[in-house]
């Protein structure tokens, strides 16, 4: 008798859907926010479609041989073009960029959250956003007339007293202008304040009953981060970095300046030479139609492979426990 | 019947096995919730205590370059303690003596975290904190120039409202990270481990898994992990604010039972808002109070007996029968 009270009759325990009577406002709201996500999508997309489009002759033509020649020659025939000369620098650059310019965002980002005071932080923050905000022209041009000259006898240093390890070595004669180093570093300081202000925005979030259990414990400021802020941060270290590393991959007037442009597989970053994607597209557009195709092929490659680094980076930092309310 | 003291039958025949007191559950008991319940290991009678987790007792394990071992005394001399050009604490005159606990008792907003975040050098972490006075640890002004904060937190751990185990460090790990934090070594970490959650009281629920993350703790066990962390760089002084303002009845008992025990080794100053558990756990009270506008004072101290039953300003009487505050 009792359980009739206590198990309701089968009919009622059916799961049901709750619905829920939304606003006018919020509809309106949920149809913007879902139509400008869309859009964005469908951008995406029509951008992959165009740059597949346009680079079907040269594809065709070169067939898988696009992707692992190194040369590009026009002026025979049938034309000889392949990516792998410009994919290798740009990979090179944007990993000595990114080489520099993660240590130093971070540690940027370190002392704006943990070891300035509340008024400069302020300052500090607003500074390196303003790096930020410095077209890449002016750091391309900068880099070409002051920085490259300047950095010429440091690069001849290096391979000097390193030659022997690979990367530092040098052709016979070289000249040390111009050379994927230095194009990395000045790639390097357009980096840093992306890496610095998504780090920045993460470590900020460090949950302060964590920091101070480690001080009360006795730990110094630098034990603290150590076992506190920078466990925490990690997921925004790795992303921030990605996402320097996708924008170091697409950097392009400064290593058109920078560069020679030659397509070629080398790694020997310290002399003259080396081309990346962008760069190379900059200064061969408006050329015959086979080459603009080439390029859009060359551009397709290297849309894939900023669209993958970012896609890995935002996967991460989201994943991670500190990333959950920062958005890329 | 002393075989059976030992669950394990490891007898050390030079060491008594130290009988731990009965784990004495509070009156809620019917409330706790099932996560708590552990397996009961086989439990004797001694008269009024029965034993519950004590595996044979070794030698306190040493550390290398912690604190000098045993408990200390604290003094507070004219302390006061200013938030930008705010004075929220003056005058506080107060003595906190070696293996006692020493509850602070005020309605809140009156300083009471403030005064204890500056025995222990927190205080000065807000970056607008001013302090004027003197705090003695065993006659050693702990703002000496000389003296570094580290050194001084090494030597008074704190305890806080809200658990703060490190979320994605293992319990070990949790319980040893004061040793790396704070430069101390120990040769016998394992034993170092088990000592300061037995301490803590959790090393019955915790022993099997102590791999598994702090985290991962509910709120009460997280606190004593805290607890035990704290106890790991065997400080002379343990801080308490408000230890247990965030955790059930059944965990609120296990800490202070926790406090009971720990009483001979380590001075403990604790802040509740609780007069129950003030009553319960302190020797020493301090009645904290501030005006409308003005800073905090201490309006009465003394024996908690005689806070509790005779006090001598009547806004103390009618603070600890709670008609006020
Ligand atoms: N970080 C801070 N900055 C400014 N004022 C503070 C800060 N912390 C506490 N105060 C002020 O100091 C007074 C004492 O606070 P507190 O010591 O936390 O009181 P209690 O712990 O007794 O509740 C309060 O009036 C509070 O507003
Ligand atoms: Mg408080």
């Amino acid at each position: 008798m009792s359980t009739d009270v206590l198990t309701p009759a089968a009919s009622d325990r059916q799961p049901r859907r709750i619905k829920s009577v939304s606003s006018r406002v919020d509809r309106w709201f949920d149809r913007i926010t879902l139509s400008s996500g869309l859009f964005v999508l469908v951008l995406l997309i029509l951008v992959g479609v165009f740059l597949l489009q346009r680079s079907r002759m040269a594809l065709s033509e070169s067939g898988l041989s696009f992707f692992t020649r190194e040369g590009w020659r026009t002026d025979v025939r049938p034309p000889e073009i392949g990516v792998l000369g410009l994919l290798t620098g740009t990979v090179i650059v944007a990993t000595i960029a990114v080489t520099f310019a993660v240590p130093l965002g971070v540690l940027s980002a370190l002392f704006i959250t943990e070891y300035t005071s509340a008024r400069f932080r302020g300052y500090l923050t607003s500074m390196v956003d303003l790096l930020a905000a410095i077209p890449s022209l002016i750091f391309g041009l900068w880099g070409f007339l002051y920085l490259s000259p300047q950095m010429a006898p440091l690069s001849e240093w290096i391979a000097h007293n390193f030659g022997w390890i690979p990367i530092f070595s040098v052709d016979k004669g070289a000249r040390y202008t111009s050379s994927m180093f230095i194009a990395g570093t000045v790639v390097a300081l357009m980096v840093v304040p992306i890496i610095a202000s998504v780090v920045r925005e993460v470590f900020a979030q460090t949950p302060p009953g964590e920091k101070e259990a480690a001080l009360a414990l006795g730990s110094t400021r630098w034990g603290m981060i150590k076992t506190v802020v920078l466990p925490f941060g990690k997921g925004g270290i790795i992303g921030g970095s990605m996402l320097g590393l996708g924008r170091a991959l697409g950097e392009t007037i400064a290593v058109a300046l920078l560069l020679p442009q030659v397509p070629e597989i080398t790694a020997k970053i310290l002399q003259t030479g080396g081309a990346t994607v962008s760069g190379f597209i900059v200064l061969r557009a408006g050329a015959d139609a086979f080459t603009t195709s080439g390029l859009m092929a060359a551009g397709l490659v290297l849309f894939l492979i900023t669209l993958g680094t970012n896609m890995i980076a935002s996967v991460v930092v989201s994943r991670s426990r500190s990333g959950a309310g920062v958005d890329l | 019947m002393t075989q059976a003291l030992t669950p394990d039958g490891v007898m050390n025949g030079n060491e008594p096995p130290v009988v731990e007191p009965v784990v004495v559950e509070p009156v809620v008991v019917a409330e706790q919730p099932a996560a708590i319940a552990e397996p009961t290991e086989p439990t004797v009678q001694v008269g009024a205590a029965a034993v519950t987790e004590a595996p044979p007792t070794r030698e306190p394990v040493r550390l290398i370059g912690g604190p000098p071992p045993g408990p200390a005394t604290l003094v507070a001399d004219d302390a006061c303690a200013w938030f930008g050009t705010r004075l929220v604490l003056e005058g506080v005159d107060l003595v906190m003596p070696a293996g006692m606990v020493t509850a602070l008792i005020g309605p809140s907003g009156c300083g009471k975290s403030t005064f204890l975040r500056m025995l222990n050098r927190m205080h000065e972490l807000v970056p607008s904190a001013a302090f004027a006075g003197h705090i003695r640890l065993d006659g050693d002004d702990i703002y000496d120039a000389k003296i570094r904060a580290q050194d001084v937190r090494k030597r008074i751990g704190m305890v806080f409202q809200k658990p703060n185990p490190f979320p994605a460090m293992s319990i070990r790990e949790n319980v040893l990270a004061g040793l790396k934090l704070a430069r101390v070594k120990c040769s016998d970490k394992d034993g170092l481990v088990e000592q300061s959650l037995i301490r803590a009281g959790l090393w019955r629920e915790v022993k099997d898994r102590l791999s598994s993350p702090g985290g991962a703790l509910s709120g009460g066990q997280q606190q004593r992990l805290c607890i035990a962390r704290s106890l790991a760089v065997q400080p002379n002084v343990l801080l308490m604010d408000e230890p247990c303002s965030a955790l059930d009845p059944t965990s609120t008992g296990r800490v202070e039972e926790t406090i009971a025990e720990l009483r001979d080794q380590v001075t403990i100053v604790i802040v509740t808002h609780n007069m129950q558990q003030a009553q319960r756990v302190s020797d020493f009270c301090a009645f904290f109070l501030a005006g409308e506008n003005e800073p905090g004072r201490v309006v009465e101290q003394g024996p908690t007996e005689v806070m509790f039953s005779s006090p001598v300003d009547p806004r103390t009487l009618a603070y600890v029968q709670g008609r006020f505050g």
